[in-house]
């Protein structure tokens, strides 16, 4: 059967087992777009091609699934550069499907002509530039495979508008299996061994699990959970480790790192052991090298062989699928009560209760995190929660408790604004079952915010919590802390949140005291349609604790405490 | 300290950038890089001389691998090894220092390739401390033009690999731009 390049890649699609996709169209992928019509796609039709690629991205960590994002050559090609390192950075399987010029017009500036695969060479796990119909079908088939594999990553296959009018004969689905270089399965010399790593875990006193985002990619929850259960071990997570691990497991302490929990940063200081899982020790985690964790040896797993000794030198570097390393290590690590070192972290926990805002007086003035300490008691915990960038993004994960997997959805690594509204889009489309809430700031809002016209076109049941602080609050809190209070360019003048969503057909609320959030979170919830609710919060709040960027992990600001001031800090 | 990679890629165009990219967003210095085909089609060798530690090094070859052209990555800094350097040194002489010059060329056996009456093209081949001091001697007669290759290099004898044998993937059908060229 003789089929076009663009039926080609449409087929390629279905038979990855793709039935969603979130783009928008142009010159240079018509061609594509008009062979869509004939295949069992949904296409969501978004307003910005960024949007696009966070939504391609949500549906990933939403569903563990590859989620997929097309566009246009020149202008759509280059709007989707912000989605690509996004994924890049948090590991996160998308395919990006671009048109090109006519491959006789490449290299000649031609109209709408972009280098885009030389633009994402740095953002991408792997990128292609197909000219002919031919070389459809194998660079989708081995784009899905590099996006999946190993670390997961964005893939971009740019397709010349020739190579999609083009057309061939017999495509032979099968001589497209991909053939990839093998993954680190095989040890290396040098490399440390499963029999290390028990031995360490047996002799610590001390030890602590740090859990970060490859517990999810490998699907290894419950083998660490169980890990952590028969070393009788306490967990801390990263940010993106949220919900790997429930908040609720009594081993599991918390969020590490400079807006961690203050007794999760002060056990890592005084483990003797790190067990480090899936996590990649970022700057954000570890404040300053030179005095991170400095009497505990460290154990490092982690499927990416380049993560390991590279922030931090560790005495045994596993590079490896973490769940397999996990089963293999359980049987022998031996049964112990490690209830010293536990109630040691409790002692430290100390003051820590009182200085939470949850235990300030309620004044009537609305905080943050009593909005989203309601919001995780109204939903149950069961909502799958998508924040933005910023303080009420730290916020979130500091009060609303996560117990299920892939249950929080945040742009880590990269730090992207406007993020949130698009991928709980794509989050909604993966898993249409699921309560989806966005947390996102009055600044980050509005980066994105034209997409609120995808949800009314798509019909979609997103709820929209905007922690409106009128100010770009993260920014402003380190120029309160570090800069002397001169707010340069961080107050925002807002538009009527709620009005603005009517606009679009979207049902909307302001709420500015606190005994409202419930009705007005209860309303939301008991509607399938999306809502958006405008929390004006208080303004000049900051997230505690905090390490200041390449301090010591251990010293950390504190929210003044209304009692004393104790000398834990 | 200074190590050698030899890094097997798919001749595919774009391959060069890939590797060469690599190293400047990684913030690696590449001293030098030649490509050129090997004795199996479709895939050809680079020879990658950079200065980084031990942890670099092992950090650079795992993110070689992350490359998808990339079959096959040696670091062959310890092991037994031949490296060569290849020199064209283009001279000004005449008259006596002619004569001197033809004297040195012999000493470092070296060839001269080019005549003409204001100056000669040398040819050499070895290691680059042997080119280097080579060049050291001929600087007071004038060197007017130089161009170096950059190492290659080979493991001796039969150092096994510690991957599994290099497969060339469907497709890689030798098109590409790394037929001969160096960075
Ligand atoms: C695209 C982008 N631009 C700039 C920043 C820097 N930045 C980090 S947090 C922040 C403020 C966010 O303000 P808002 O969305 O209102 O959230 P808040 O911190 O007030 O909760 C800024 C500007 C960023 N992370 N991303
Ligand atoms: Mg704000």
């Amino acid at each position: 059967m003789t089929l076009t390049g663009a039926q080609i890649l449409w087929e390629a699609l279905v038979r990855e087992g793709v039935t969603d996709v979130f783009g928008y169209p142009g010159g240079a992928i018509l061609p594509a777009y008009d062979a869509m019509l004939g295949y069992p796609i949904r296409h969501i039709l978004v307003r910005h091609e960024q949007g696009a690629t966070h939504m391609a991205d949500g549906y990933a960590r939403a569903s563990g699934k590859v989620g997929v994002a097309i566009a246009t050559s020149g202008p759509g090609a280059t709007n989707m550069v912000t989605g690509i390192a996004t994924a890049m950075m948090d590991s996160s399987p998308i395919v990006c499907i671009t048109g090109q010029v006519g491959s006789k017009l490449i290299g000649s500036d031609a109209f709408q002509e972009t280098d885009i695969t030389g633009i994402t060479l740095p953002i991408t796990k792997h990128n292609y530039l197909v000219t002919r119909a031919d070389d459809v079908a194998p660079a989708v088939r081995e784009a899905f495979a590099v996006a999946r594999s190993g670390r997961p990553g964005p893939v971009l296959v740019d397709i010349t508008k020739d190579a999609q009018q083009g057309t061939c004969e017999n495509v032979d689905w099968d001589a497209a299996e991909p053939h990839l270089t093998e993954t680190y399965d095989d040890a290396l010399p040098g490399d440390g061994t499963a029999a290390e790593a028990i031995e360490f875990i047996n002799q610590a006193e001390r030890p602590l699990i740090l859990a970060g985002h490859g517990v999810m990619l490998s699907g290894a929850e419950r083998e660490i959970a169980a890990l952590a259960e028969r070393g009788h071990m306490p967990i801390a997570v990263t940010l993106l480790g949220i919900g790997g691990v429930a908040a609720s497991h009594p081993l599991n302490l918390g969020m590490m790192g400079m807006h961690g929990e203050a007794w999760v940063n002060h056990a890592i200081q005084e483990a003797d052991l790190l067990i480090a899982l899936g996590m990649r020790f970022d700057d954000r985690v570890t404040g300053n090298l030179k005095t991170y964790a400095p009497t505990a040896r460290k154990i490092h797993v982690d499927i990416d062989r380049a993560e390991l000794n590279k922030n931090v030198r560790v005495d045994v570097a596993i590079a490896k699928d973490l769940r397999t390393a996990l089963q293999e290590w359980i049987p022998a690590v031996a049964q112990r009560d490690r209830g010293a070192w536990l109630a040691r972290i409790d002692a430290i926990k100390g003051d820590a209760a009182v200085r939470d805002i949850q235990n300030l007086p309620d004044n009537g003035h609305l905080y943050a995190a009593h909005v989203i300490n309601d919001l995780w008691r109204l939903t149950s915990g069961n909502a799958v929660v998508v924040s933005d960038v910023g303080q009420h993004q730290m916020w979130e994960a500091q009060y609303y408790k996560h117990d299920r997997s892939r249950s929080l959805i945040t742009s880590g690594g990269l730090g992207t604004m406007g993020f949130a509204l698009p991928a709980a889009i794509g989050a909604k489309v993966a898993r249409p079952d699921a309560e989806v809430w966005v947390v996102v700031g009055d600044g980050g809002f509005q980066m994105t915010m034209a997409e609120l016209a995808t949800i009314a076109q798509e019909n979609l049941d997103v709820n929209i919590a905007i922690i409106n602080n009128g100010y770009l609050g993260m920014v402003r809190q380190w120029q309160e802390f570090f800069y002397e209070k001169r707010y340069a360019a961080t107050p925002l003048l807002n538009p009527n949140f709620a009005k603005l969503a009517e606009a679009f057909g979207i049902r909307a609320a302001t709420v500015t005291k606190r005994s409202d959030v419930a009705g007005a979170v209860e309303a939301a919830r008991c509607q399938n349609r999306a809502a958006l609710i405008d929390f004006q919060v208080e303004q000049e709040d900051s997230v505690y604790p905090m390490v200041p960027a390449g301090a010591d992990l251990h010293k950390m600001i504190r929210r003044p405490s209304p009692i004393v001031e104790t000398a834990a800090d | 300290m200074v190590h050698t990679f030899a890094v097997y890629v798919e001749n595919k165009p774009g391959v060069l950038n890939r590797v060469a990219s690599l190293f400047r967003r990684r913030a690696f210095n590449i001293e030098s890089l030649t490509v050129g085909h090997t004795e199996t089609p479709g895939v050809s060798r680079m020879t990658v001389v950079v200065d980084t530690d031990e942890y670099g090094a092992r950090r650079l070859e795992a993110h070689l691998y992350k490359l998808v052209p990339v079959r096959r990555v040696e670091d062959i800094t310890t092991a037994p090894s031949i490296s060569r350097d290849l020199a064209l040194i283009k001279v000004a002489a005449t008259g006596e220092a002619r004569t001197q010059v033809m004297q040195l060329v012999d000493v470092y056996r070296a060839r001269i390739v080019d005549v003409s009456p204001e100056s000669l093209v040398i040819e050499t081949t070895g290691t680059e401390d042997k080119i280097d001091s080579l060049l050291e001697v001929l600087r007071p007669y004038g060197v007017i033009e130089m161009v170096r290759t950059g190492r290659v290099a080979m493991a001796r004898g039969n150092v096994p690999s510690r991957r599994a044998q290099m497969r060339v993937r469907s497709g890689s059908d030798g098109r590409g731009d790394v037929s001969d060229c160096s960075v």
